[in-house]
Protein backbone atom coordinates (compact mmCIF):
# COMPACT_ATOMS: atom_id res chain seq x y z
CA UNK A 1 0.00 0.00 0.00
CA UNK A 2 0.98 3.49 -0.75
CA UNK A 3 0.65 5.24 2.35
CA UNK A 4 3.17 2.59 4.01
CA UNK A 5 6.28 3.98 1.81
CA UNK A 6 6.13 7.39 3.04
CA UNK A 7 7.07 8.09 6.46
CA UNK A 8 4.45 7.67 9.12
CA UNK A 9 3.90 5.77 12.45
CA UNK A 10 2.34 3.28 11.05
CA UNK A 11 2.94 -0.18 12.65
CA UNK A 12 2.47 -3.41 10.59
CA UNK A 13 1.14 -6.81 12.18
CA UNK A 14 0.04 -9.53 9.76
CA UNK A 15 -2.03 -11.92 11.43
CA UNK A 16 -2.66 -15.52 11.22
CA UNK A 17 -5.82 -14.79 8.82
CA UNK A 18 -3.07 -13.09 6.43
CA UNK A 19 -4.48 -9.84 7.08
CA UNK A 20 -2.11 -7.04 7.35
CA UNK A 21 -3.16 -5.17 10.56
CA UNK A 22 -2.43 -1.26 10.76
CA UNK A 23 -1.68 0.21 14.05
CA UNK A 24 -0.87 3.97 14.63
CA UNK A 25 1.66 3.97 17.01
CA UNK A 26 1.40 7.17 19.94
CA UNK A 27 3.87 8.89 19.88
CA UNK A 28 5.88 10.69 23.22
CA UNK A 29 3.32 14.08 23.52
CA UNK A 30 -0.35 11.81 23.72
CA UNK A 31 1.90 9.15 26.28
CA UNK A 32 3.69 11.62 28.68
CA UNK A 33 0.07 13.62 29.01
CA UNK A 34 -2.07 10.74 29.96
CA UNK A 35 1.31 9.80 32.36
CA UNK A 36 0.36 13.12 34.05
CA UNK A 37 -3.40 12.46 34.07
CA UNK A 38 -2.46 9.17 35.82
CA UNK A 39 -0.16 10.93 38.26
CA UNK A 40 -3.30 13.15 38.97
CA UNK A 41 -5.36 10.54 39.64
CA UNK A 42 -3.10 8.30 41.60
CA UNK A 43 -2.38 11.48 43.48
CA UNK A 44 -5.87 12.46 44.64
CA UNK A 45 -6.66 8.50 45.29
CA UNK A 46 -3.71 8.54 47.87
CA UNK A 47 -4.89 11.69 49.31
CA UNK A 48 -8.03 9.97 49.65
CA UNK A 49 -6.33 6.82 50.97
CA UNK A 50 -4.85 8.89 53.60
CA UNK A 51 -7.42 10.94 54.86
CA UNK A 52 -9.95 7.86 55.16
CA UNK A 53 -6.97 5.42 56.63
CA UNK A 54 -5.71 7.96 59.22
CA UNK A 55 -9.09 7.48 61.35
CA UNK A 56 -7.86 3.99 62.09
CA UNK A 57 -4.35 4.92 63.86
CA UNK A 58 -1.57 2.14 63.08
CA UNK A 59 -3.20 -0.54 61.38
CA UNK A 60 -4.91 2.12 58.99
CA UNK A 61 -0.93 3.35 58.38
CA UNK A 62 -0.15 -0.32 57.37
CA UNK A 63 -2.65 -0.78 55.68
CA UNK A 64 -2.57 2.58 53.84
CA UNK A 65 1.74 2.08 53.16
CA UNK A 66 0.55 -1.49 51.46
CA UNK A 67 -2.33 -0.16 48.99
CA UNK A 68 0.53 2.65 48.32
CA UNK A 69 2.71 -0.22 47.53
CA UNK A 70 0.69 -1.65 45.25
CA UNK A 71 -0.48 1.86 43.36
CA UNK A 72 2.66 2.34 43.02
CA UNK A 73 3.77 -0.24 41.04
CA UNK A 74 0.53 -1.91 39.94
CA UNK A 75 -1.75 0.85 39.12
CA UNK A 76 -1.25 0.63 35.26
CA UNK A 77 -0.81 -2.83 35.26
CA UNK A 78 -4.04 -3.43 36.74
CA UNK A 79 -5.66 -1.53 34.09
CA UNK A 80 -3.41 -2.81 31.16
CA UNK A 81 -4.74 -6.25 32.13
CA UNK A 82 -8.32 -5.59 33.03
CA UNK A 83 -9.36 -2.49 31.03
CA UNK A 84 -7.95 -3.65 27.48
CA UNK A 85 -4.59 -1.75 28.34
CA UNK A 86 -6.03 1.87 29.00
CA UNK A 87 -5.55 3.67 31.87
CA UNK A 88 -7.70 6.09 32.54
CA UNK A 89 -5.51 8.47 31.53
CA UNK A 90 -4.60 6.78 27.81
CA UNK A 91 -7.94 6.51 27.82
CA UNK A 92 -8.80 10.48 27.41
CA UNK A 93 -6.04 10.38 24.55
CA UNK A 94 -7.78 6.77 23.33
CA UNK A 95 -4.38 5.16 22.96
CA UNK A 96 -3.80 1.42 24.32
CA UNK A 97 -1.09 -1.35 25.39
CA UNK A 98 -0.47 -3.89 23.11
CA UNK A 99 1.81 -6.63 22.46
CA UNK A 100 3.79 -6.14 19.33
CA UNK A 101 1.92 -8.67 17.50
CA UNK A 102 -1.41 -6.84 17.93
CA UNK A 103 -2.92 -8.85 20.93
CA UNK A 104 -4.07 -7.24 24.34
CA UNK A 105 -1.18 -7.90 26.88
CA UNK A 106 -1.22 -10.39 29.67
CA UNK A 107 0.08 -10.41 33.19
CA UNK A 108 3.83 -10.71 32.43
CA UNK A 109 4.68 -7.84 29.43
CA UNK A 110 2.45 -5.59 31.45
CA UNK A 111 4.26 -6.06 34.77
CA UNK A 112 7.68 -6.12 33.05
CA UNK A 113 7.22 -2.56 31.10
CA UNK A 114 6.01 -0.99 34.78
CA UNK A 115 8.53 -2.86 37.14
CA UNK A 116 11.15 -1.26 34.36
CA UNK A 117 9.60 2.17 34.05
CA UNK A 118 11.67 3.07 36.85
CA UNK A 119 14.48 2.08 34.72
CA UNK A 120 13.33 4.24 31.79
CA UNK A 121 12.56 7.54 34.54
CA UNK A 122 16.46 7.82 35.63
CA UNK A 123 18.38 9.68 35.86
CA UNK A 124 14.99 12.17 36.06
CA UNK A 125 11.70 12.25 34.61
CA UNK A 126 11.96 9.67 32.46
CA UNK A 127 15.65 10.72 30.27
CA UNK A 128 16.37 7.51 29.29
CA UNK A 129 12.99 6.64 28.48
CA UNK A 130 12.45 9.72 26.36
CA UNK A 131 15.80 8.70 24.66
CA UNK A 132 15.05 5.22 23.74
CA UNK A 133 11.58 6.61 22.54
CA UNK A 134 13.21 8.67 19.98
CA UNK A 135 15.94 6.22 19.07
CA UNK A 136 13.15 3.31 17.59
CA UNK A 137 10.49 4.11 15.33
CA UNK A 138 7.67 2.48 17.40
CA UNK A 139 8.24 4.75 20.17
CA UNK A 140 9.40 2.47 22.13
CA UNK A 141 11.09 2.98 25.92
CA UNK A 142 13.53 0.36 27.21
CA UNK A 143 10.33 -0.74 29.46
CA UNK A 144 8.27 -1.49 25.98
CA UNK A 145 11.37 -3.35 24.13
CA UNK A 146 12.06 -5.75 26.75
CA UNK A 147 8.54 -6.44 27.28
CA UNK A 148 7.99 -6.27 23.41
CA UNK A 149 4.80 -3.89 23.91
CA UNK A 150 3.55 -0.95 21.67
CA UNK A 151 1.42 1.69 22.65
CA UNK A 152 -0.83 2.84 19.88
CA UNK A 153 -3.97 4.72 19.23
CA UNK A 154 -7.71 2.95 19.44
CA UNK A 155 -9.57 2.79 16.84
CA UNK A 156 -13.10 3.39 17.65
CA UNK A 157 -16.02 3.04 15.01
CA UNK A 158 -16.17 5.36 12.22
CA UNK A 159 -19.18 7.19 11.52
CA UNK A 160 -19.88 5.81 8.12
CA UNK A 161 -19.53 9.01 5.43
CA UNK A 162 -22.01 8.72 2.42
CA UNK A 163 -21.86 9.47 -1.11
CA UNK A 164 -24.25 11.77 -1.72
CA UNK A 165 -26.92 10.02 -4.18
CA UNK A 166 -26.57 11.41 -7.73
CA UNK A 167 -26.89 10.55 -11.05
CA UNK A 168 -24.44 8.38 -12.52
CA UNK A 169 -21.83 10.26 -15.17
CA UNK A 170 -19.54 8.08 -16.70
CA UNK A 171 -16.15 9.57 -17.27
CA UNK A 172 -14.59 10.17 -20.85
CA UNK A 173 -11.46 9.97 -19.63
CA UNK A 174 -9.28 6.79 -18.26
CA UNK A 175 -8.29 7.19 -14.17
CA UNK A 176 -6.27 4.85 -12.84
CA UNK A 177 -6.47 3.48 -10.04
CA UNK A 178 -5.73 5.79 -7.58
CA UNK A 179 -7.36 9.10 -9.41
CA UNK A 180 -10.48 6.55 -8.61
CA UNK A 181 -9.29 6.60 -5.28
CA UNK A 182 -9.48 10.07 -4.91
CA UNK A 183 -11.87 11.16 -6.89
CA UNK A 184 -14.19 8.26 -4.50
CA UNK A 185 -12.13 10.01 -1.71
CA UNK A 186 -13.23 13.60 -2.39
CA UNK A 187 -17.02 12.48 -2.61
CA UNK A 188 -17.29 10.81 0.82
CA UNK A 189 -15.89 14.06 2.35
CA UNK A 190 -18.71 16.38 0.58
CA UNK A 191 -20.73 16.30 3.92
CA UNK A 192 -17.76 18.07 5.72
CA UNK A 193 -16.57 20.63 2.96
CA UNK A 194 -18.80 23.98 1.73
CA UNK A 195 -19.75 24.17 -1.69
CA UNK A 196 -17.51 26.78 -3.03
CA UNK A 197 -14.40 24.05 -1.95
CA UNK A 198 -15.95 21.63 -3.21
CA UNK A 199 -16.16 23.33 -7.01
CA UNK A 200 -12.38 24.68 -6.22
CA UNK A 201 -11.41 21.05 -5.84
CA UNK A 202 -13.16 19.92 -8.61
CA UNK A 203 -11.70 22.92 -10.48
CA UNK A 204 -8.08 21.09 -10.55
CA UNK A 205 -9.12 18.57 -12.49
CA UNK A 206 -10.55 20.31 -15.46
CA UNK A 207 -7.59 20.34 -17.75
CA UNK A 208 -8.53 16.26 -17.87
CA UNK A 209 -11.66 17.40 -20.25
CA UNK A 210 -10.83 20.33 -22.35
CA UNK A 211 -14.73 20.43 -23.56
CA UNK A 212 -16.30 21.81 -20.35
CA UNK A 213 -15.31 22.35 -17.14
CA UNK A 214 -15.59 20.16 -14.01
CA UNK A 215 -17.77 21.06 -11.07
CA UNK A 216 -18.49 19.60 -8.03
CA UNK A 217 -21.82 17.96 -9.19
CA UNK A 218 -20.09 16.49 -12.01
CA UNK A 219 -17.38 15.08 -9.91
CA UNK A 220 -20.06 13.48 -7.80
CA UNK A 221 -21.95 11.67 -10.76
CA UNK A 222 -18.32 10.41 -11.37
CA UNK A 223 -17.46 9.19 -7.97
CA UNK A 224 -21.00 7.28 -8.04
CA UNK A 225 -19.92 5.81 -11.25
CA UNK A 226 -17.08 4.21 -9.87
CA UNK A 227 -18.78 3.33 -7.06
CA UNK A 228 -21.48 1.78 -8.44
CA UNK A 229 -24.13 3.23 -6.66
CA UNK B 1 -17.99 -6.18 -8.00
CA UNK B 2 -18.66 -2.24 -7.73
CA UNK B 3 -17.96 -1.06 -4.11
CA UNK B 4 -21.92 -0.31 -3.71
CA UNK B 5 -23.03 -3.66 -4.15
CA UNK B 6 -20.24 -4.89 -1.69
CA UNK B 7 -21.16 -2.25 1.13
CA UNK B 8 -25.18 -3.26 -0.14
CA UNK B 9 -24.71 -6.68 0.54
CA UNK B 10 -22.43 -7.37 3.79
CA UNK B 11 -23.07 -3.66 5.43
CA UNK B 12 -25.88 -5.52 7.74
CA UNK B 13 -23.68 -8.31 8.93
CA UNK B 14 -20.40 -5.74 9.56
CA UNK B 15 -23.08 -3.30 11.81
CA UNK B 16 -23.87 -6.89 13.61
CA UNK B 17 -20.41 -7.31 14.60
CA UNK B 18 -19.72 -3.23 15.25
CA UNK B 19 -23.02 -2.73 17.79
CA UNK B 20 -22.49 -6.27 19.34
CA UNK B 21 -20.75 -5.92 22.91
CA UNK B 22 -17.18 -7.19 22.20
CA UNK B 23 -17.93 -9.60 25.28
CA UNK B 24 -20.82 -10.71 23.83
CA UNK B 25 -19.51 -11.18 20.56
CA UNK B 26 -16.94 -13.57 22.32
CA UNK B 27 -19.24 -16.22 24.06
CA UNK B 28 -21.15 -16.39 20.67
CA UNK B 29 -20.78 -19.34 18.62
CA UNK B 30 -20.33 -17.80 15.35
CA UNK B 31 -17.54 -15.57 16.31
CA UNK B 32 -14.48 -17.18 14.95
CA UNK B 33 -16.38 -17.87 11.83
CA UNK B 34 -17.46 -14.27 11.71
CA UNK B 35 -13.80 -13.24 12.35
CA UNK B 36 -12.56 -14.32 9.63
CA UNK B 37 -15.08 -13.78 6.94
CA UNK B 38 -14.98 -9.95 8.02
CA UNK B 39 -10.72 -10.46 7.38
CA UNK B 40 -11.93 -11.89 3.75
CA UNK B 41 -13.84 -8.98 3.57
CA UNK B 42 -11.00 -6.53 4.44
CA UNK B 43 -8.29 -8.07 2.10
CA UNK B 44 -10.94 -8.17 -0.66
CA UNK B 45 -11.49 -4.07 -0.09
CA UNK B 46 -8.15 -4.01 -0.05
CA UNK B 47 -7.27 -5.86 -3.22
CA UNK B 48 -10.15 -4.45 -5.41
CA UNK B 49 -9.06 -0.68 -4.54
CA UNK B 50 -12.35 0.42 -2.52
CA UNK B 51 -12.62 3.74 -1.12
CA UNK B 52 -10.65 4.33 2.11
CA UNK B 53 -12.98 5.03 4.17
CA UNK B 54 -14.40 1.38 3.64
CA UNK B 55 -11.09 0.36 4.30
CA UNK B 56 -10.75 1.63 7.56
CA UNK B 57 -13.79 0.63 8.37
CA UNK B 58 -13.34 -2.67 7.62
CA UNK B 59 -9.55 -2.35 9.52
CA UNK B 60 -11.56 -1.09 12.72
CA UNK B 61 -13.75 -4.09 12.62
CA UNK B 62 -10.58 -6.24 12.37
CA UNK B 63 -8.66 -5.00 14.31
CA UNK B 64 -11.03 -4.93 17.65
CA UNK B 65 -11.87 -8.33 17.08
CA UNK B 66 -8.31 -9.83 16.55
CA UNK B 67 -7.69 -8.75 19.75
CA UNK B 68 -10.60 -10.15 21.36
CA UNK B 69 -9.88 -13.24 19.34
CA UNK B 70 -6.12 -13.91 20.37
CA UNK B 71 -6.80 -12.39 24.15
CA UNK B 72 -4.53 -15.10 25.67
CA UNK B 73 -6.41 -16.77 28.31
CA UNK B 74 -5.07 -18.12 31.79
CA UNK B 75 -5.96 -20.13 34.37
CA UNK B 76 -4.71 -18.22 37.68
CA UNK B 77 -5.36 -21.04 39.96
CA UNK B 78 -3.19 -23.35 38.10
CA UNK B 79 -0.66 -21.29 37.06
CA UNK B 80 -0.33 -20.30 40.60
CA UNK B 81 0.33 -23.43 42.45
CA UNK B 82 2.39 -24.84 39.38
CA UNK B 83 4.53 -21.48 40.15
CA UNK B 84 5.42 -22.59 43.70
CA UNK B 85 5.62 -25.97 43.58
CA UNK B 86 7.92 -26.12 40.53
CA UNK B 87 8.40 -23.52 38.15
CA UNK B 88 9.98 -20.86 40.40
CA UNK B 89 12.65 -22.92 41.92
CA UNK B 90 13.49 -24.74 38.59
CA UNK B 91 14.01 -21.29 36.98
CA UNK B 92 16.60 -20.05 40.03
CA UNK B 93 18.54 -23.34 39.39
CA UNK B 94 18.45 -22.62 35.66
CA UNK B 95 19.65 -19.09 36.35
CA UNK B 96 22.34 -20.63 38.89
CA UNK B 97 25.48 -18.57 37.64
CA UNK B 98 23.45 -15.14 38.27
CA UNK B 99 22.68 -16.15 41.60
CA UNK B 100 26.18 -17.29 42.60
CA UNK B 101 27.35 -13.88 41.10
CA UNK B 102 24.58 -12.29 42.80
CA UNK B 103 25.36 -14.01 45.90
CA UNK B 104 29.05 -13.77 45.93
CA UNK B 105 28.90 -9.68 45.81
CA UNK B 106 26.02 -9.90 48.48
CA UNK B 107 27.48 -11.53 51.06
CA UNK B 108 31.20 -10.96 50.35
CA UNK B 109 30.22 -7.76 51.23
CA UNK B 110 28.44 -8.39 53.76
CA UNK B 111 30.50 -10.52 55.86
CA UNK B 112 33.57 -8.38 54.69
CA UNK B 113 32.34 -5.90 56.46
CA UNK B 114 30.71 -7.79 59.02
CA UNK B 115 34.30 -9.05 60.02
CA UNK B 116 36.53 -6.22 59.27
CA UNK B 117 34.19 -4.08 61.80
CA UNK B 118 35.26 -6.36 64.82
CA UNK B 119 38.72 -5.35 63.93
CA UNK B 120 38.59 -1.62 62.49
CA UNK B 121 34.90 -0.27 64.54
CA UNK B 122 35.64 3.27 62.36
CA UNK B 123 35.23 1.61 59.61
CA UNK B 124 31.05 1.92 60.03
CA UNK B 125 31.14 6.07 59.16
CA UNK B 126 32.21 5.21 56.15
CA UNK B 127 29.35 3.61 54.83
CA UNK B 128 26.50 4.73 57.23
CA UNK B 129 25.91 8.41 58.98
CA UNK B 130 26.36 8.76 62.68
CA UNK B 131 22.63 9.86 62.83
CA UNK B 132 21.65 6.63 61.24
CA UNK B 133 23.77 4.54 63.80
CA UNK B 134 22.72 6.11 66.94
CA UNK B 135 19.31 5.17 65.21
CA UNK B 136 20.02 1.81 65.18
CA UNK B 137 21.98 1.85 68.52
CA UNK B 138 18.58 2.96 69.90
CA UNK B 139 16.70 0.24 68.44
CA UNK B 140 18.21 -2.33 69.61
CA UNK B 141 19.47 -1.40 72.89
CA UNK B 142 19.47 -4.40 74.86
CA UNK B 143 18.11 -2.15 78.06
CA UNK B 144 15.18 -1.49 76.06
CA UNK B 145 11.76 -3.34 76.72
CA UNK B 146 10.42 -3.71 72.70
CA UNK B 147 13.45 -4.47 70.49
CA UNK B 148 13.54 -3.71 66.36
CA UNK B 149 12.90 -0.36 64.73
CA UNK B 150 11.03 2.01 66.87
CA UNK B 151 7.91 0.30 68.15
CA UNK B 152 6.63 2.96 70.46
CA UNK B 153 3.88 4.24 68.47
CA UNK B 154 3.69 1.56 65.91
CA UNK B 155 1.87 -1.57 65.93
CA UNK B 156 3.22 -4.96 63.77
CA UNK B 157 0.59 -4.31 61.12
CA UNK B 158 1.98 -1.01 60.53
CA UNK B 159 5.68 -2.05 60.30
CA UNK B 160 4.10 -4.95 57.60
CA UNK B 161 2.84 -2.25 56.17
CA UNK B 162 6.46 -0.88 56.02
CA UNK B 163 8.01 -3.45 55.20
CA UNK B 164 6.11 -4.28 52.26
CA UNK B 165 6.02 -1.24 50.58
CA UNK B 166 10.03 -0.44 51.19
CA UNK B 167 11.98 -3.74 50.92
CA UNK B 168 9.78 -5.20 48.03
CA UNK B 169 10.31 -1.64 46.42
CA UNK B 170 13.69 -2.09 46.83
CA UNK B 171 14.16 -5.25 45.33
CA UNK B 172 11.85 -4.45 42.42
CA UNK B 173 14.26 -1.69 41.47
CA UNK B 174 17.28 -4.10 41.71
CA UNK B 175 15.89 -6.08 39.26
CA UNK B 176 14.86 -3.16 37.04
CA UNK B 177 18.31 -1.12 37.35
CA UNK B 178 19.97 -4.34 35.87
CA UNK B 179 18.60 -3.51 32.68
CA UNK B 180 22.18 -1.12 32.96
CA UNK B 181 24.06 -3.64 31.75
CA UNK B 182 23.97 -5.04 35.31
CA UNK B 183 25.54 -1.65 36.44
CA UNK B 184 22.69 -0.61 38.34
CA UNK B 185 22.20 -4.69 40.16
CA UNK B 186 25.96 -4.64 41.59
CA UNK B 187 25.63 -1.07 42.42
CA UNK B 188 22.59 -2.05 44.59
CA UNK B 189 23.70 -5.15 45.91
CA UNK B 190 27.01 -3.79 46.82
CA UNK B 191 25.72 -1.11 49.12
CA UNK B 192 22.93 -3.32 50.65
CA UNK B 193 25.66 -5.56 51.73
CA UNK B 194 27.97 -2.60 52.89
CA UNK B 195 25.12 -1.29 54.95
CA UNK B 196 23.47 -4.52 56.54
CA UNK B 197 26.92 -6.08 57.05
CA UNK B 198 27.64 -2.28 58.38
CA UNK B 199 25.07 -2.24 61.09
CA UNK B 200 25.43 -6.20 61.66
CA UNK B 201 29.32 -5.14 62.42
CA UNK B 202 28.92 -1.88 64.25
CA UNK B 203 26.37 -3.54 66.82
CA UNK B 204 28.13 -6.74 67.40
CA UNK B 205 30.95 -4.71 68.30
CA UNK B 206 29.11 -2.92 70.57
CA UNK B 207 27.40 -5.78 72.32
CA UNK B 208 24.46 -5.36 70.91
CA UNK B 209 24.88 -8.47 69.49
CA UNK B 210 22.41 -10.36 71.82
CA UNK B 211 19.01 -8.25 70.83
CA UNK B 212 20.39 -7.64 67.08
CA UNK B 213 20.59 -11.16 66.14
CA UNK B 214 17.93 -12.94 67.48
CA UNK B 215 15.54 -10.02 66.10
CA UNK B 216 16.63 -10.60 62.58
CA UNK B 217 17.24 -14.44 62.76
CA UNK B 218 14.21 -15.24 61.82
CA UNK B 219 13.35 -13.23 58.36
CA UNK B 220 16.71 -12.93 57.32
CA UNK B 221 16.95 -15.86 55.17
CA UNK B 222 13.66 -15.18 53.31
CA UNK B 223 14.67 -11.39 53.23
CA UNK B 224 18.42 -11.20 52.20
CA UNK B 225 17.58 -14.28 49.70
CA UNK B 226 15.37 -12.10 47.85
CA UNK B 227 17.82 -9.63 47.66
CA UNK B 228 19.75 -11.62 46.20
CA UNK B 229 17.87 -13.12 43.52
CA UNK B 230 16.25 -9.48 42.52
CA UNK B 231 20.07 -9.34 41.84
CA UNK B 232 20.32 -12.35 40.32
CA UNK B 233 17.13 -11.48 38.23
CA UNK B 234 18.73 -7.97 37.18
CA UNK B 235 21.92 -9.40 36.09
CA UNK B 236 19.98 -11.65 33.39
CA UNK B 237 18.41 -8.75 31.80
CA UNK B 238 21.73 -6.86 31.82
CA UNK B 239 23.90 -9.59 30.44
CA UNK B 240 20.91 -10.57 27.55
CA UNK B 241 22.03 -7.24 26.05
CA UNK B 242 26.15 -7.18 26.86
CA UNK B 243 26.57 -10.80 25.23
CA UNK B 244 23.49 -11.51 23.33
CA UNK B 245 24.92 -14.91 22.01
CA UNK B 246 23.31 -15.50 18.41
CA UNK B 247 20.21 -13.69 18.74
CA UNK B 248 19.92 -9.86 18.26
CA UNK B 249 19.96 -8.23 21.07
CA UNK B 250 17.00 -6.75 20.78
CA UNK B 251 15.71 -10.15 20.49
CA UNK B 252 18.00 -11.70 23.47
CA UNK B 253 16.67 -8.87 25.81
CA UNK B 254 13.15 -9.90 25.48
CA UNK B 255 13.73 -13.41 25.89
CA UNK B 256 15.68 -12.56 29.25
CA UNK B 257 13.44 -10.30 30.77
CA UNK B 258 10.45 -12.53 30.01
CA UNK B 259 12.41 -15.13 32.13
CA UNK B 260 13.66 -12.57 34.66
CA UNK B 261 10.07 -11.54 35.15
CA UNK B 262 8.59 -14.74 35.93
CA UNK B 263 11.36 -15.06 38.58
CA UNK B 264 10.53 -11.98 39.93
CA UNK B 265 6.95 -12.86 41.22
CA UNK B 266 8.36 -15.60 43.64
CA UNK B 267 10.84 -13.19 44.48
CA UNK B 268 8.67 -10.35 45.19
CA UNK B 269 6.21 -12.77 47.10
CA UNK B 270 9.50 -13.69 49.21
CA UNK B 271 9.68 -10.49 49.85
CA UNK B 272 6.08 -10.05 51.21
CA UNK B 273 6.48 -13.26 53.62
CA UNK B 274 10.02 -11.65 54.92
CA UNK B 275 7.68 -8.78 55.93
CA UNK B 276 5.09 -10.64 57.61
CA UNK B 277 7.85 -12.60 59.60
CA UNK B 278 9.91 -9.40 60.59
CA UNK B 279 6.85 -7.76 61.48
CA UNK B 280 5.02 -10.63 63.42
CA UNK B 281 7.36 -13.21 64.67
CA UNK B 282 11.04 -11.24 64.89
CA UNK B 283 9.34 -8.21 67.05
CA UNK B 284 8.24 -10.71 69.59
CA UNK B 285 11.15 -10.37 72.33
CA UNK B 286 9.66 -12.04 75.29
CA UNK B 287 10.51 -15.28 73.15
CA UNK B 288 13.83 -17.31 74.18
CA UNK B 289 16.88 -16.60 71.95
CA UNK B 290 17.94 -19.77 71.38
CA UNK B 291 14.36 -20.66 69.94
CA UNK B 292 14.44 -17.56 68.15
CA UNK B 293 18.21 -18.85 66.19
CA UNK B 294 16.42 -22.34 65.65
CA UNK B 295 13.46 -21.03 63.98
CA UNK B 296 16.25 -18.90 61.64
CA UNK B 297 18.17 -21.64 61.10
CA UNK B 298 15.08 -24.14 59.85
CA UNK B 299 13.90 -21.37 57.52
CA UNK B 300 17.75 -21.41 55.75
CA UNK B 301 17.40 -24.95 56.02
CA UNK B 302 13.87 -24.94 54.37
CA UNK B 303 14.66 -22.18 51.50
CA UNK B 304 17.61 -23.85 50.63
CA UNK B 305 15.98 -27.10 50.55
CA UNK B 306 12.92 -25.89 48.26
CA UNK B 307 15.57 -23.96 45.49
CA UNK B 308 17.65 -27.37 45.93
CA UNK B 309 14.85 -29.70 45.30
CA UNK B 310 11.41 -28.68 44.37
CA UNK B 311 10.33 -29.44 40.64
CA UNK B 312 13.19 -31.49 40.49
CA UNK B 313 11.91 -35.20 39.88
CA UNK B 314 8.54 -34.51 38.13
CA UNK B 315 7.80 -34.00 34.37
Amino acid sequence: MMKLELLDSVHVVQTPEGIDINLRVAGIWPRSVAWLIDLLIRGFIYAVLAFVLSQFGDFGSGLMLILFFFMEWFYPVFFEVFNRGMTPGKKLFNIQVLNGDGTPVGWSPSLLRNILRSVDFLPFFYGIGLISMLMNNRFQRLGDLAADTIVVYYKHKTETLEIPKVEQIKPEFNLNIKEQQAIIRYAERSAQLSDARMNELAEILSPLDSNSKMTKNRLLGIASFLVGR
Amino acid sequence: MKQADFENKYSEFWQTLEINNLSELHTSDSFPEDYRLVCHHLSLARSRHYSPLLVERLEKLVINAHQLFYKRKSHFITSVLVYFTSGFARAIRKEWRWVMLSSVLFFGTFFGMLISLQYYPDMVYSVISGEQLAQMENMYDPSQAKIGRDRSSGSDFQMFGYYIFNNTGIGLKTFASGLLLGVGSVITLIFNGLTIGGVAGYLTSIGYGVTFWPFVSGHSAMELSAIVLSGAAGFKLGFSIISPGRKSRLLSLRDSAKEAVYIMYGVASMFIIAAFIEAYWSSMSDIPAMFKYTVGVINWVLLLSYFIYVGRFRG
